[in-house]
């Protein structure tokens, strides 16, 4: 391992610009010229508009133009895509409604943007928005799923009956209903998995910009993925071609999914800013954000699970509701489906599976990838039920898991739900983290906890992930409409200096200092000698983003493909130059040499000689040393793992305090141990929030009472334990870099972790569920009422 | 428009504001200090912390004509040239940041802890961390970060 190669907890490159207050977010950029837009955004969650006025508004100070989706229709500009499709069981495609940029007939959420009103300061726009009145005919909204599907509900779209936008299936049917003829035992839970508002620190904000001279757009938008928005909104939105539109996300402050997604804003003021035409600047605020940004989870579901008398798993039934909101997003419909119908089967070797989820329109915000997606919401359902089973038959929680999950001599491990696990060692992790949690001294620690009148409980939760979603053509038979590979370039510069373009994008990921190591280590260069860049479709040529882990596990790979291209192509060069046969050439810490001989190149000299080339093959080969590469995964990755929670619950006030929370996870190789404890850290605390703290309510009229910071509990440094988290890996073997990948772990594994700790802490009192999040005032209910 | 005058980071300067211009509002539009932040509208996210006369504030929730002739701090002027802040160094030894956003706040908030428990525990740290939120790290790597930065301090 060189000092800055793979395995190295090297400290980020990026982190010197963020300490010193010089990151660059969008907001932090001005356009020469530059105007600002305040969107004018339904109060009600379902409304016809009769007519939108803005000539008083068009009059105030500083108002340059206004626009309404009267205008956006006129000029034709199309509706927001949905880029997966998803089938019924019966074979047609789910109900894909119109999402016009800007409202036409209805509003479908509060917070659908109505008018952008364009003025030259932001106050201005704000204020002149204020004076625009629109004509609402308020409609009954459709906010509770099973309301929304009944027969007399009020309709989000006209021509979605039912709001249903699909009904999709998945698993063996007969299968698993005869093998729940046969069980001895069946246990079953509902389960309800709490919408959450993603809320990354830095709000979604964009800065368009049109240059008449060449008819070229530059979009600066808080993206996960710069490329994606290029494709969406310009072939589909605003017929802008590739070649003319360039999309910028520099600095982007956090995004948990919530900004893969192409949104409204984006296609508004790019449209807008052809009209004005000047650049034009739009920054969140908080309260918009709640009402605005995709929210997360929200599956209503009942599961069953049959058992033989020993407890071996036979069969499990899933029905889910899934509440999508009022609009399909990006991914909004491949969340409750492939990203969690396809995980049923957890680690567990349970023979026959059926899940089928009904997917409903509501008078809500969109709700599409939130930190797991699907996968937590899966996760949550097995591993509560799993513990519920073991205490209905009365078998340890360990025992269960260990009795029925797939054994390491198992791989590769086909499941009834369609995927095929490569490769894992379930038990192994369960082992590490029971001792690091001390499992075997809790009934110790529960005895001390009784004698001070606390309620102790511990809760484990063995989980499977899927990671980068591949290969590209089997993405395509589920209903993707893209691929989902990644791409790179590697630049080697004359002087043996590097520049890298990936198609991933870094917002708090690291990226600059983890694929920096991978090319240190691949050409045994030290770090400092190679630059990552990012985020710019004008740099980079092109790429599929960062969302489901992908980054390292797809984006990794294309980096050391283009890297291996490099190297073949200096051999090549240092064959010529030192006149030796290629097959002769070694190239080991930045060094070429003619093996068994003294004669040797460093890796500087030979990009020189690939700028410089006057002792060079040119016949055969081109001078330079720059190669791009296209890399598709040959499946997708599973991260597994188990996280441990202990709690102590304080009866009296319902007050809980996790002790000791312990994640081993298996992420397959690890590039930088200090970022990937960092990134299960975080999604821990996201998971730990999910349960105990964060939960959206809408009111029966779709207004959002959990609107701002003041209503909706984000996890504070004083609510979170310490986190003894560590890995636990098989390498990986979708992969030539064997990495599995290691965003989402801790924000799948942990909320039934919690869950189940709460639950067994109070099982004595007669308490046999509760639901997300478990508030203190949640807790001592469950208390009372047992 | 009325003339606002304090001292940031060190240097004197002077402005014609709308009196609704707030203090972060000062520091980015007006002096281009990109680096204290905005993250919510109802002063809860601590994005905005600068220190006001030695304390620190959240800068969204001030007027800039509130602090007239103070003497204001930000993120920027916290490095000594190329040498990071020992608060700064500690936050990039233990990987205190992920994307950043919440950092600048969380830096300055920190300091001023320091300022008056030179040695915080790590329950203090915690409950110091109150006003300001972070969505990427868990704390668990800040709070490390903190411990550290006021050991490094005490030097
Ligand atoms: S911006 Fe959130 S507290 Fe100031
Ligand atoms: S580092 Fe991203 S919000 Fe704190």
């Amino acid at each position: 391992m060189s000092e800055t190669g793979i395995g190295a907890a090297v400290r980020r490159v990026e982190d010197k610009r963020f300490l010193t207050g010089r990151g660059k977010y969008i907001d932090d950029i001005d356009q020469r010229g530059q105007l600002y837009a305040w969107m004018l955004r339904s109060p009600h969650a379902h409304a016809r508009i009769n007519g939108v006025d803005t000539a008083t508004a068009s009059q105030a100070p500083g108002v340059v133009a206004i626009f309404t989706g009267a205008d956006m229709a006129a000029d034709e500009v199309g509706g927001i895509p949905c880029a997966w499709q998803i089938h019924n069981k019966d074979g047609s495609p789910m109900h894909e409604p119109p999402h016009p940029p800007l409202a036409v007939d209805k509003v479908r959420h509060v917070g659908d943007q109505v008018a952008v009103v364009i003025a030259e300061t932001k106050a201005q726009a704000r204020d002149a928005a204020e004076l625009i009145a629109v004509d609402y005919d308020v409609l009954p909204a459709a906010i509770d799923m099973d309301l929304a599907l009944a027969d007399n509900a009020s309709l989000v779209h006209d021509d979605v009956p039912n709001n249903l936008c699909f009904d999709w299936e998945i698993g063996d049917k007969d299968a698993t209903e005869a093998a729940f003829a046969k069980a001895d035992h069946v246990v079953s839970i509902d389960i309800v998995n709490n919408r959450l508002i993603p809320n990354a620190m830095e709000p979604r904000a964009a800065i368009a910009q049109y240059e008449p001279s060449n008819g070229n757009y530059t979009l600066h938008t808080t993206t996960q993925n710069p490329h994606v928005i290029r494709l969406l909104m310009g072939a589909f939105v605003l017929q802008i071609p590739e070649h003319k539109l360039r999309i910028i996300a520099p600095d982007v402050g956090g995004g948990f999914g919530s900004k893969i997604f192409h949104y409204a804003e984006e296609a508004i003021l790019t449209w807008a800013s052809a009209k004005v035409p000047q650049p034009i600047k739009w920054t969140a605020e908080r309260s918009e954000s709640f009402i605005t940004d995709a929210h997360g989870r929200d599956h209503e579901t009942h599961a069953e699970l049959a058992m033989d008398k020993g407890g071996n798993f036979l069969g499990l039934r899933v029905s889910t509701k899934a509440n999508i909101g009022a609009y399909l997003s990006t991914f909004g419909a491949a969340v409750p489906t492939y990203l969690h119908g396809t995980l049923m089967a957890g680690v567990y070797t349970t023979p026959a599976i059926y899940c089928e989820v009904k997917t409903v329109f509501t008078n809500t915000v969109p709700v599409d990838a939130y930190r797991g997606a699907g996968r937590p919401e899966c996760t949550y359902l097995l591993e509560r039920l799993v513990t519920k089973a073991a205490r209905e038959i009365g078998m340890d929680p360990v025992e269960i898991r260990q009795k029925n999950m797939i054994q390491p001599d198992q791989f590769p491990y086909q499941t009834p739900v369609a995927l095929e696990y490569d490769v894992g060692n379930y038990p192994a992790s369960l082992d590490t983290a029971l001792q690091a949690s001390d499992y075997a001294g809790f009934e110790k620690r529960r005895a001390e906890s009784e004698s001070n009148d606390k309620r102790r409980g511990i809760g484990i939760s063995t989980y499977i992930e899927a990671c980068g979603i591949a290969p590209s053509a089997v993405a395509g038979a589920l209903g993707a409409r893209a691929g989902l590979y990644e791409s790179a370039q590697v630049r080697v510069h004359p002087t043996g200096s590097v520049t890298v373009y990936t198609g991933s994008h870094s917002h708090g990921q690291g990226h600059e200092t983890t694929f920096a190591q991978l090319v240190s280590e691949s050409f045994g260069i030290p770090i400092e000698q190679v630059e990552i860049k990012h985020g710019d479709t004008g740099e980079v040529q092109f790429g599929m983003g960062t969302y489901g882990s992908r980054s390292i596990a797809v984006g990794g790979p294309a980096i050391l493909k283009a890297c291996n291209k490099i190297i073949d192509k200096a051999t090549k060069i240092v064959a010529h130059i030192l006149e030796a046969s290629e097959s002769d050439i070694e190239f080991k810490d930045g060094k070429f040499t003619v093996s068994g001989t003294d004669r040797e190149m460093a890796f500087a000299e030979v990009s020189l000689a690939a700028y410089v080339p006057h002792n060079y093959p040119i016949e055969e080969l081109e001078p330079g040393l720059d190669e791009n590469a296209f890399y598709d995964p040959l499946n997708f990755s599973y991260p597994a793992g188990c996280h441990i929670c202990e709690v102590e619950i304080d009866p009296e006030t319902g007050d809980v305090d996790i002790t000791n929370f312990t994640a081993v996870d298996d992420v397959g190789r690890v590039i930088n141990p200090m970022i990937v404890e960092g990134q299960v850290h975080g999604g821990l605390a996201q998971g730990i929030g999910q349960a105990l703290l964060e939960g959206c309510v809408y009111d029966d009229s779709g207004q959002l009472l959990t609107g701002s910071y003041m209503d909706y509990t984000m996890p504070r440094a004083d609510n979170l334990p310490n986190l003894n988290v560590g890995t636990q890996s098989v390498l990986g073997a979708s992969n030539p870099l064997e990495v599995k990948g290691v965003g989402e772990v801790g924000a799948i594994g942990s909320p039934p972790a919690v869950i189940n700790a709460i639950l067994d802490a109070l099982a004595p009192l007669g308490v046999d569920d509760i639901s997300m999040p478990a508030t203190s005032a949640k807790v001592w209910q469950a208390i009372q009422n047992a | 428009m009325p003339t606002v005058s304090m001292t940031v980071n060190g240097k004197s300067v002077s402005a014609e504001v709308e009196p609704r211009t707030l203090l972060v509002q000062y520091l980015r539009e007006h002096l281009g200090l990109t680096g204290t932040h905005v993250g919510c509208d109802t002063s809860q996210c601590g994005a905005c912390v600068v220190h006001v006369n030695g304390e620190s504030a959240k800068s969204c929730t001030i007027l800039a004509m509130q602090v007239e002739g103070a003497d204001v701090a930000t993120i920027e002027g916290l490095a000594d040239g190329d040498t990071l802040h020992p608060m700064q160094e500690a936050f990039r030894e233990n990987h205190g940041l992920q994307c950043g956003f919440c950092t600048p706040g969380v830096v300055m908030s920190a300091l001023d802890l320091v300022r008056t428990n030179a040695d915080p525990s790590e329950r203090e740290v915690r409950e110091w961390l109150e006003g300001n939120l972070c969505r990427c790290t868990g704390y668990h790597n800040i709070v490390k970060s903190i411990l550290a930065g006021a050991k490094a301090m005490q030097g």
